[in-house]
């Protein structure tokens, strides 16, 4: 089953994975902060990830981790 | 199941002081990735800009110098021509390389020096809070041209690519862009072209990539990269402008 692994204390909440993901599985995770003080960005539903690498290769903070 | 994305071992593990979205961080990860793949980490020296990126030595996990404003070109020229056998680049804003150094980029293209240039176009002076540069364009509202560029009291906007590329020493120069994914896999193999041109010998080297600055145009970092697409891939039209035949 594809996975996704987010840094959490890397990420700064931009967005940017949650526009591009086709599954549109990926949100902001409201209810959490990380030490910079941002909303880390998570998956809701991992069962339907497919392992494309889109949001991976869209972070400017290279967060994610692809395993496929 | 095996990792098929994996953080670049050609970054430090240092996160970056980039603001949200900011795409200096993909090509960030471009060029560590290059540099790993074509196994050249150990033998590359970079060189940093002013600008937002001007401490990007501490992420490259390559041998990197730091150059006053403009002058990386210079700086780069002076390292390569010592240390022929090193890979070196540089890393530059529209800022840095388009206004104060706007002499060293021509005349290092000109005389043909064997570096790669990675010239990164946000259309704006990120670091100081976001004045006109000579890449801004027309109408294009910023601190120092609050009613939008006017050509007849600003001027225009200077296609960097389109007159390095009329210099004979200049042997590959690209534009390309960072706003999806089929672009981004563009500008990796514009970046991994640059260092192959460089590493025959052929000449200079220059990859202009187009990027966003979300905090200085205000707007979120989605909408940023679609005014990339709308407003600046009209004015900087992607695609080769030397070197389309090369093969490397
Ligand atoms: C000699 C000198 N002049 C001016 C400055 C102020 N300065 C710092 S960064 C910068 C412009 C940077 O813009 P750019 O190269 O586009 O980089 P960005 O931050 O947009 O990535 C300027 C004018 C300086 N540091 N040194
Ligand atoms: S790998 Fe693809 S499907 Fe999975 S979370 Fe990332 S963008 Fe979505
Ligand atoms: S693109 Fe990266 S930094 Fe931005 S929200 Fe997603 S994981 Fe976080
Ligand atoms: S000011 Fe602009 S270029 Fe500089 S880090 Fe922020 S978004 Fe990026
Ligand atoms: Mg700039």
């Amino acid at each position: 089953m594809p996975r996704v692994e987010f840094d959490e204390e890397r990420c700064k909440g931009c967005g940017l994975c949650v526009s591009v993901c086709p599954q549109k599985i990926i949100a902001l995770q409201k209810d959490k902060l990380n030490s910079k003080g941002f909303h880390p960005a998570g998956v809701v539903d991992m069962d339907r990830c497919t392992g494309c690498t889109m949001c991976a290769t869209i972070c400017p903070d290279v967060v994610i981790t692809v395993y496929r | 199941m095996k990792p098929v994305f994996t953080r670049t071992t050609g970054l430090t593990d240092k996160p970056f002081h980039y603001c949200p979205g900011c795409t200096h961080g993909i090509i960030h990860r471009l060029i560590a990735e290059v540099m790993v793949e074509m196994g050249i980490l150990d033998t590359t020296i970079g060189v940093s800009p002013v600008g937002c990126t001007y401490n990007n030595y501490e992420y490259f996990a390559c041998d990197m110098v730091q150059a006053a404003h403009g002058r990386a070109p210079a700086v780069g020229t002076a390292i390569k021509r010592v240390h022929p056998d090193n890979m070196v680049f540089t890393y530059q804003g529209d800022g840095d390389l388009a206004a104060i150094g706007a002499a060293e980029i021509v005349h290092a293209a000109a005389r043909g020096e064997k570096i790669s240039t990675f010239f990164v176009n946000n259309a704006v002076y990120g670091m100081t809070s976001g004045q006109m540069a000579p890449t801004t364009l027309v109408g294009q509202v910023t601190t120092t041209s609050p009613f939008g560029r006017r050509p007849e009291f600003e001027g225009y906007p200077i296609n960097v690519s389109e007159m390095i590329a009329t210099l004979r020493g200049a042997v590959y120069v690209e534009r390309v862009a960072v706003n999806d994914f089929a672009h981004i896999s563009k500008a990796k193999k514009a970046i991994r072209k640059a260092f192959r041109v460089q590493q025959e010998g052929l000449g200079f080297s220059m990859v202009e990539i187009l990027s966003t600055c979300p905090t200085n145009w205000g707007k979120d970092p989605v909408a940023s990269l679609r005014w990339m697409e709308d407003a600046m891939f009209k004015q900087y039209p992607l695609g080769v402008y030397r070197g389309q035949e090369l093969e490397v």
